[in-house]
């Protein structure tokens, strides 16, 4: 049995305040909540929200849906004695344990205070011997090839249409694999449509492809993960590309389980699997046992789908450089690298906060690997993992990455405020759930324009950032890691990272 | 900012350094005192089919190790110190140059590679494991004299009044991200390929790190080297053309490549950016490249830095400056500017080649 972390029946850390000079006691608070964390009470004959302390995971949806702007949210700040070692989270999460006898349940990324060596990365910029470019007035460009390439000229013997056997993106950015069911199709539509019209990739996750999103399967990578959920002749041909999932990194080492009652009939039939019946995803695929079974894999799936490019997924951990050789030298196509905060719908906290490796020092290692090994041209590198905003993203294409995904930052996008409560299948804001009424509040046309915003602010951002280094292609970006400074690093970790020190 | 002057007789009349010194002189706002550096071509004729090999070395100990090293690895047929006339410029490194011929097709492994490769190779291997020695010059029938000082400076230094080149190449360099030293200074040479650029290369940082997965070794510490190795990565290695080596360097952008109306034009082109995506070179440059081809420029996209061509008879003069064109030729026939990102190309005529002439490739003769 397993529970969830912020399961009611213990004081929550957050509490919504109600100001009853502007409460008019419509009651919307109550029907937003899916926490139950709010009633409504008649009292001295007026109607009043009331809070029971117990369940607000701070989603802010009851304050951000209040027509009177009456509701907000607090920190619970219930004091426990300071203890060095014995902080509210961990007791917190021995009482929860206690309690129940299960593991302890969790979404989204790690929240842990592992560095985020993002933020101890610094660009260059240009300062009078090379003029900065102005993306106002010059032109930038994004444009990025993804998949198995040659290594010179020669190797080609017939140049025509050579361009056509990759995969073009007009950005080095794709929405990172969200299967139907752990999230909803409002929201898979909504990024499927994005990354047609902007010319992106969206990934599938595991289970399956829903017809109606049969209209964006030439942007789709499809996936091939170790339940093969939706896995079938028709599957195997629609995709724009495959990706064999082997690891997460939000729980390397570890499978999947979406539960029986959340598997309704929209997603049964996706899936392949009997209405009601628990989705199980096995820790390993059960034909994989070692390289030689990944490369027969790779293979019958390149037969399958007429050669289509195969990309390989896996979590970031200690020995990720020699594994991604392994995977590239298997025949993978694409390489997509998922490092330590990367997101799930359902991981274990011990598993998400305590495996795994930060993902820039992961795609530092792969990438000078794959360099010395004199193989990196032959697959493309796909980092994804805790990508926050458009800085983010450059520091990776600086590292060395081809392309970047984003998944957590598109669900924040869309009105998640991070509450790590998406393996409840109760998301207020509409998106890791399939309930029939929470999944209708998000507006795939409201969420599709987010996703556009999004997309098109970051864009901007990084052409300002290649202007402002003197660059007027990513591909002169990508994996120039003279662009980059560390601050406050260690010479071992800037040795990892392939960078100098600022002030070097 | 750097200047830049180059010419070349396509019919391969050979004259001495005056005229390009003129060229280079005239541009003397454009460096401060700490680089300058001249290649010329058809220098060596009595030793057209040997290497030449231009070595600097700080102390007496490295040099004689650096001399071991070479005759460990080449028939060294020719030797002794490039003679310079210390006027102006008296702290200088020990130059020395050796005529060789590598020692490779005496090695059974080594019978698949081109005698260029393993010269190559083994010029590498000598910059990486001597610190106080370096080649800066390898090419046949050619020579790189370069060091820290004005461009008339260098020029008195080395006594380039004796010698005769039909290409000659000239830079004045000022410094700015690395500093002003003798290996620092312009032409960077690799076997026949010499560059002298003016700007700053904003993608040096990749363009490094993908010459390295060549078996390239870059130790001039400064951005400008990456361009002779990727020339000779791209032309000898990869069999480009220079016209395709030019487009790879300063490609045109995406949005122009993806409507080219030509199919193949543009799915060469495409390809190419493609393949090549990390030798593409970003920031504000002109460069002025020779090889055994002939000369070349190519400038950036966004045309950041100057390049002007001038043409008189059998004669093409580049330079950063009009009036250095003029400086070389008075009579010029036509002065022309480059669009941004347009290679300009001059060939030399075909060599009339003696009846017993050798195909120079050993991995010719081995295969």
């Amino acid at each position: 049995m397993t529970l969830a972390v912020n399961t009611p029946g213990l004081r929550s850390h957050f509490r919504p305040l109600f100001d009853r000079e502007y409460c008019d006691g419509c009651g919307q608070c109550a029907m937003e909540c899916s926490f139950n964390e709010i009633r409504m009470e008649t009292r001295a004959g007026r109607k009043i929200p009331v809070a029971n302390g117990r369940s607000c995971g701070a989603c802010h949806r009851c304050a951000l849906t209040c027509p009177r702007g009456a509701v907000r949210i607090v920190a619970e700040g219930m004091a426990l004695r300071p203890h060095g070692v014995w902080q509210a989270d961990a007791v917190n999460r021995v009482h929860l344990q206690a309690a129940s006898g299960a593991v302890a349940l969790t979404g989204l990324g790690a929240d842990t205070n592992v560095p985020v060596y993002f933020d101890r990365l610094l660009f260059n910029a240009c300062q009078v011997t090379n003029p900065a470019i102005d993306p106002q007035r010059e032109l930038m460009e994004t444009v990025t090839y993804l998949g198995r390439k040659v290594r010179s000229r020669q190797e080609l013997d017939d140049v025509s249409g050579y361009h056509r056997s990759l995969i073009r993106l007009s950005m080095p950015l794709v929405f990172a694999p969200m299967s139907y069911g752990s999230i909803n199709l409002n929201f898979q539509l909504a990024m499927a449509r994005v990354a047609r019209k902007k010319g992106l990739l969206w990934y599938s996750g595991e289970g399956g492809l829903h017809r109606d999103l049969y209209p964006y399967s030439d942007c789709v990578v499809l996936q091939v993960a170790s339940g093969r959920f939706g896995v079938s002749r028709e599957y195997l041909q629609l995709g724009r590309a495959y990706q064999i999932k082997i690891g997460q990194g939000a729980k390397p080492g570890i499978g999947g389980h979406l539960p029986g009652e959340k598997v309704l009939p929209g997603i049964s039939e996706t899936r392949m699997i009997p209405l009601g019946s628990d989705a199980i995803s096995p820790a390993p695929q059960h034909d994989i046992y070692s390289i030689e079974d990944l490369r027969l894999l790779i293979y019958a799936v390149k037969e399958a789908s007429g050669y289509k490019p195969v990309c390989v997924k896996i979590a970031a951990v200690h020995n990720v450089a020699a594994i991604a050789s392994g995977i590239v030298r298997a025949g993978a196509d694409m390489l997509y690298l998922d490092g330590y905060r990367g997101g799930s719908g359902a991981t274990p906290a011990v598993v998400r906060d305590n495996v795994g490796i930060p993902l820039e020092l992961a795609l530092a290692a792969v990438d000078q690997r794959l360099r010395e090994e004199r193989i990196r041209h032959q697959a493309s590198i796909i980092a994804a993992g805790g990508i926050r905003n458009s800085g983010d993203v450059m520091k990776a294409i600086a590292l060395g990455a081809d392309a970047v995904a984003i998944g957590s930052a598109c669900l924040v996008a869309c009105g998640c405020h991070v509450c790590q409560r998406c393996n409840s299948g109760k998301c207020p804001w509409g998106i890791t759930t399939n309930d029939e009424k929470l999944a209708a509040r998000l507006d795939p046309a409201w969420a599709e324009e987010r996703l556009t915003n999004l997309v098109e602010g970051w864009h901007h951002e990084m052409q300002e950032i290649m202007g402002l280094n003197g660059i007027y292609d990513v591909g002169s970006f990508r994996g120039n890691r003279l662009i980059l400074r560390g601050v406050g690093l260690s010479e071992r970790e800037l040795s990892v990272l392939g960078i100098k020190h600022a002030g070097e | 900012m750097c200047g830049i002057a180059g010419l070349i007789s396509q019919k391969r009349i050979r004259e001495n350094g005056s005229r390009i010194k003129k060229g280079i002189v005239l541009q003397t706002d454009r460096g401060n005192g700490l680089g300058a550096g001249y290649a010329a071509y058809g220098i060596y004729p009595e030793f057209s089919d040997l290497y030449a090999i231009h070595l600097m070395s700080a102390d007496q100990h490295s040099l004689d190790r650096a001399q071991k090293f070479l005759e460990e690895h080449f028939f060294i047929h020719a030797a002794g110190e490039i003679p310079v006339w210390k006027q102006k410029i008296t702290d200088h490194p020990l130059l020395w140059r050796y005529f060789v011929e590598p020692r490779c097709h005496h090695t059974e492994h080594t019978l698949r590679r081109s005698a260029d490769d393993y010269t190559i190779e083994k010029v590498m291997e000598l910059n990486r494991i001597f610190e106080h020695a370096f080649v800066f010059s390898s090419g046949k029938n050619m020579g790189v004299f370069k060091g820290v000082g004005t461009p008339q400076e260098i020029y008195d230094f080395y006594g380039l009044d004796n010698y005769e080149g039909y290409c000659w190449l000239a830079h004045n360099r000022f410094p700015t991200n690395t500093p002003g030293w003798w290996g620092g200074a312009h032409p960077f040479n690799l076997l026949s390929y010499s560059i002298v650029h003016n700007g700053e290369i904003s993608s040096y940082g990749i363009n490094r790190r993908f010459l390295e997965g060549f078996g390239y070794y870059c130790r001039m510490q400064t951005d400008s080297e990456v361009v002779a190795y990727l020339l000779d990565l791209l032309i000898r290695r990869h069999a480009l053309t220079i016209e395709e080596a030019s487009l790879v360097l300063a490609p045109p952008y995406w949005i122009a490549a993806e409507r080219l109306a030509d199919d193949s034009v543009r799915d060469t082109m495409l390809a190419l950016k493609i393949i090549y995506e990390s030798a593409m070179l970003n920031g504000p440059f002109a460069i002025l490249a020779a090889c055994t081809e002939g000369l070349f420029s190519i400038t950036d996209n966004t045309k950041l830095r100057p390049m002007t061509i001038g043409r008189a008879g059998d004669y093409t003069y580049f330079a950063s400056e009009v009036s250095a064109l003029y400086e070389m030729e008075q009579g010029l026939r036509t002065v022309t500017t480059p669009r941004a990102g347009q290679p300009c190309i001059v060939r030399l005529e075909p060599e009339e080649l003696p009846v017993d002439y050798l195909e120079p490739d050993y991995a010719a003769k081995g295969a």
